[in-house]
């Protein structure tokens, strides 16, 4: 039988032989060889499934990602996105958002590369990472030497600086936030919020 | 939420206010559903709109935005009056029999040691009277006229429902009908649930609204139990992971706090942080708080953090105020004392108040950075958009560099939903571009600072150079490593405190849980509550079974859930004092004889014995608390306070505006405006077709909900001579805006002290980047005021005046 149902958690509560049992009396057996003779390959099948949930709300819905190509070589591409049937929550189910999560992945405004906007200027022009990283380690270091206060007025320590600002998404996940965590927190800067203030 | 969303199922009434599930969270909804179809349940709604969640509700009323202080008062205040409490709870489990001290009291709006001049209270009165054996002195039975229950009796006797109808406007024999439909939950075996988002939280009093449907949940025995509790819809898929991680000015991870510069060592720090038990025999689980704190520092900064060095206390910045939260960072900014500014992940322009305001101070950065997957407000806020976005480039001498970073479907890890689920996921697509993840950014930003720290010196380095790094490839943590610091291991051998002279860990051995954590620096963490998620067994985030064996939604093997797995928070709190379950068709936990045993993960030691120990374990009293002592700044009950902007004074006390402790910046005080000149109560709200300011680029949501609307209704339409369809202008002194005119029947006026309020509903999605029509947010148009205790703005509330107007030029 060519009717790939194993990923289906039903198969799993009702049982394989029942599955395959009321399916084979269905029909199927016969006419499998009259539909492979004429029906083109789903391409759902020739692609790779992967297990995410969906970023917006706080529910946190199952999703699978069905992309062509290998991720982990940089080739990976979207093509379709739908609810996850194994998991609890949402149980396959997808909201207006979440059922068109695709072309937010895809979306024309998916930042490629970064830029930057001199001052005074009217667009963004291209700017390396390299550079782009190095003139932002310099200026959070000379904001940091200029205007860390060490000690306040009563000679105690407070290592605090708050002449630079962080804030932290909403939708990274724990292990960046921790990230994130450690480096803003070293650095000594005070005002450092996430989306949860508002 | 301390329950989860599958939990949802199990209820009998849920109560939607404060937010609106069926819209912004449908897939959670559907369990509100199943609790209708299956359990017979009901769903109540209270919204100044008739939203869409209304629209399949068992019954609906209407309220005034930022009145929910005085409803829910008067709720408890019916809830006593007619016997409708759950009264072995409120006995045992809450503090209702505590005694509080002779000084506390309220007048004229106000709490006792309110000083106008710093606009703050001495809130010393606030608290318990204390015996002689250290213990808090009680009465059992409750007839102590200085008992927290009788001056919660006292309290709220002046919410009437003819108080709630003239505050809140809510028709008394509406609230009378609910009243009924929830005094049904105090019977022991019967449950409420609820659900509430930010029209709870978006308003300058914001916590004491969430805290006023706690004490009546807990006056009914509806926390700790399934189908129960206060149930935060967190707004976005990892708010509740970036708070549990402590991203926020005033916190560490986990929850520890961050110190204040009056805390001038470990020590002093410690001393207000380790609670005592202040009954006989409770659990004071905090009283772990070194545990916890040391194995940070030790994640923090490895071998710098010694016992010598305070574990390296002063690496950690000291605050002189106690927040330096989003609006005081704006406002400094706009002062010109802030010179560089990070957005990850976040688009403040359209998110916080006053927009003009916002504009004027990142205009006033040096270097504003933005690292997203996507296009934002705040990274163009320079670029001219015509009457969207009227700025002058050239005067604008900010420089922004935009940094792309990947979303979730290219990188892996964990985020953890409303319900504490901490969700392993995995990349399935490749990056577009050379968009790159938030780790390797964070790293290189990093490892370059502190490159330039070893090449050239500079202000206190030691907190930089010594952070702990320790990755397989520095430029590039993986999500594997960072969970297992996050899970914390030993450092050193430790011993089993039940096993003399075993071992209980290995050295670099993960543990188990926070259990195992020690304050001699033998353990690392870096964020206690989390501890379990990734330890001996293996990655528990990523466990996929979804198997129910109880039937009742627990999913105990699906991915993790903080604290140590456990899926329903106070779960204690469902059993009797023998430790029967109060419905043992929805058993959580029971108590065998010997141990607490049952579908979740016991939250009390599994030996506690149930009539002696109390179910909520991280509070000194072993009970939840009606009287908050002195821990909220705008009282140790909710009081009634009307938003800084309101169409009517305070009934209580007419010279008292908004929260009279809610911080105000002078600069802002020019920009309120009052009834006078500004009739009409604004409030804000998103539709079921976006998400927030992410979804406009993206084609299916824009073209499902097209194009910016202002929502009013008919008699307020008549009014203005304002037609179905037609321009609007909506203006108050911090914005002008245009906006079509959708006309409905799902506002209605409101009678409130005798008056006519109308309501303009403003919602949010529109700005000036991606694929939807341009459009403004509300945030042009509300106060720059956040809540007394967490800062978060008052977005729900604030007033605007609206003219029919021309059509813009396109």
């Amino acid at each position: 039988m060519n009717i790939d149902l194993s990923r289906r958690s039903f198969i799993k509560l009702a049982g394989a032989g029942v599955v395959a049992s009321s399916l084979g009396s269905l029909g199927f057996g016969e006419a499998e060889a009259q539909e492979l003779a004429h029906i083109k390959p789903f391409r759902l099948t020739t692609l790779t499934e992967t297990r995410n949930t969906c970023p917006y709300c706080s529910v946190a819905c199952g999703i699978i990602m069905y992309s062509e190509g290998d991720a982990r070589n940089g080739q990976a591409e979207l093509i379709h996105i739908e609810g996850d049937v194994d998991h609890p929550t949402n149980r396959g189910t997808l909201c207006p958002k979440g059922a068109a999560l695709k072309d937010f992945v895809r979306s024309e405004s998916r930042l490629t590369e970064p830029k930057i906007r001199r001052p005074g200027s009217d667009a963004f022009e291209p700017i390396s990472w390299d550079e782009a990283l190095d003139r932002i380690a310099r200026a959070l270091k000379d904001d940091r030497d200029e205007n860390l206060v060490q000690f306040n007025e009563d000679g105690v320590p407070v290592n605090r600086l708050t002449t630079t600002g962080v804030l932290a998404a909403s939708a990274t996940t724990n292990e960046t936030a921790w990230a994130t965590f450690k480096v803003i927190k070293a650095m000594g800067i005070a005002g450092f919020d996430n989306q949860a203030r508002v | 939420m301390t329950n989860s969303w599958t939990d949802i199922k199990n209820t009998d009434l849920v109560i939607v206010m404060g937010g609106n599930a069926a819209e912004a969270h449908p897939c959670g909804f559907k369990w509100v559903t199943e609790a209708k179809a299956h359990r017979a349940a009901k769903l109540i709604v209270v919204d100044p709109r008739f939203t869409r969640t209304a629209a399949v509700s068992d019954y609906y009323a209407p309220i005034r935005p930022g009145t929910d202080i005085a409803w829910l008062m008067g709720m408890i205040r019916w809830m006593i009056e007619n016997d409708k409490v759950h009264w072995e709870y409120v006995r045992n489990f809450t503090n209702a029999a505590f005694i509080v001290k002779d000084e506390f009291g309220w007048q004229d709006g106000l709490f006792t040691g309110y000083d106008p001049a710093t606009r703050d209270y001495d809130r010393s009165s606030w608290d318990y009277v204390i015996g002689e054996d250290g213990f808090a002195e009680t009465d059992p039975t409750l007839e102590n006229p200085r008992c927290v229950w009788q001056l919660l009796k006292a309290h709220v006797d002046v919410y009437t429902p003819e108080m709630v109808e003239r505050i809140t406007g809510t028709p008394a024999d509406q609230f009378l009908h609910i009243a009924e439909m929830i005094g049904e939950t105090s019977a022991p075996d019967k449950t409420m649930t609820s659900m509430y988002a930010l029209g709870w939280t978006q308003h300058t009093k914001g916590s004491q609204n969430i805290r006023g449907m706690a004490m009546l949940q807990l006056i009914l025995g509806n926390i700790g139990v399934m189908g129960g509790g206060m149930n935060a819809l967190r707004g976005h898929s990892n708010i509740q992971g970036l708070t549990d991680m402590g991203l926020m000015s005033n916190l560490l991870t986990g929850y520890l706090s961050m110190p204040t510069e009056a805390e001038t060592d470990y020590a002093t720090y410690m001393s207000t942080r380790e609670f005592k038990p202040l009954r006989p025999n409770q659990t004071s689980y905090w009283q772990n708080y070194s545990k916890f704190m040391v194995s940070f520092m030790k994640a923090m900064w490895g071998d710098a953090a010694q016992a010598e060095n305070d574990w390296a206390y002063h690496y950690l910045p000291k605050l002189d105020v106690p927040n330096y939260d989003v609006l005081r960072m704006f406002e400094l900014m706009n002062q010109g004392q802030v010179n560089l500014y990070f957005c990850q992940g976040f688009n403040p322009l359209m998110a916080f108040p006053n927009r003009a305001k916002l504009t004027s101070a990142l205009s006033k950065l040096k270097l504003l950075v933005t690292i997203d997957p996507l296009e934002t407000e705040t990274a163009r806020f320079w670029e001219n958009h015509g009457e969207y976005n009227d700025v002058d480039p050239a005067s604008i001498q900010t420089e922004v560099l935009q940094l792309p970073s990947t979303c979730f479907a290219e990188d892996e890890g964990s985020l953890t939903n409303s319900g504490r689920w901490l969700q392993w996921h995995w990349p399935g697509v490749s990056p577009p571009g050379d968009a790159k993840l938030d780790t390797w950014i964070m790293s290189q930003i990093f490892l370059r600072v502190r490159e330039l720290y070893r090449q050239e010196g500079g202000s206190f380095p030691d907190p930089i150079l010594n952070l702990s790094w320790e990755y397989e490839d520095e430029n590039d943590p993986t999500p594997q490593e960072l969970a297992m610091e996050i899970n914390g291991r030993a450092l050193s051998a430790v011993s089993d405190p039940n096993n003399p002279g075993a071992t209980l860990l290995e050295a670099g051995q993960q543990v188990k849980n926070f259990t195992e954590l020690k304050d001699d620096g033998s353990t690392m963490c870096g964020c206690w509550i989390y501890s379990g998620c990734w330890n001996v067994d293996g990655n528990n985030m990523a466990r996929r079974d979804n198997s129910d064996p109880s039937g009742l939604g627990v999913y105990q093997n699906w991915t993790w859930s903080w604290p140590v797995n456990r899926r329903i928070l106070y779960n204690r709190a469902s059993c009797d004092l023998e430790g029967r379950p109060y419905d043992a068709d929805r058993m959580l936990i029971e108590w065998d004889g010997e141990r607490w045993v049952g579908n979740d993960v016991p939250d009390i030691g599994v030996t506690s014995r149930p009539e002696e120990v109390g179910p909520f374990i991280m509070n000194p009293e072993g009970t939840s608390r009606l009287f908050a002592r002195g821990m909220m700044r705008d009282g140790p009950f909710p009081t009634h306070m009307e938003p800084f902007e309101s169409p009517m004074a305070n009934v209580f006390n007419a010279e008292m505006r908004g929260n009279p402790v809610a911080r105000v910046f002078e600069s802002d005080v020019a920009d309120l405006g009052t009834s006078e000149e500004f009739p009409y109560v604004g409030t804000s709200y998103r539709l079921t077709e976006h998400f927030h300011f992410w979804t406009k680029h993206n084609k299916v949501n824009a073209a499902l909900q097209p194009q910016f609307f202002v929502e009013i209704s008919e008699e307020l339409a008549a009014e203005k001579g304002i037609t179905k369809g037609g321009w609007v202008r909506v203006w108050n002194k911090r914005a002008s805006i245009r906006a079509v005119a959708v006309v409905t029947k799902r506002i209605k006026p409101l009678i409130c002290d005798g008056k006519p309020v109308h309501v303009v509903g403003v919602p949010l999605h529109w700005g000036f980047t991606g694929v939807a029509k341009k459009g403004y947010g509300p945030n042009s148009l509300t106060v720059f005021i956040g809540d007394a205790n967490i800062e978060t703005p008052e977005s729900k509330a604030f007033l605007v005046n609206i003219e029919p107007a021309e059509e813009p030029v396109a």
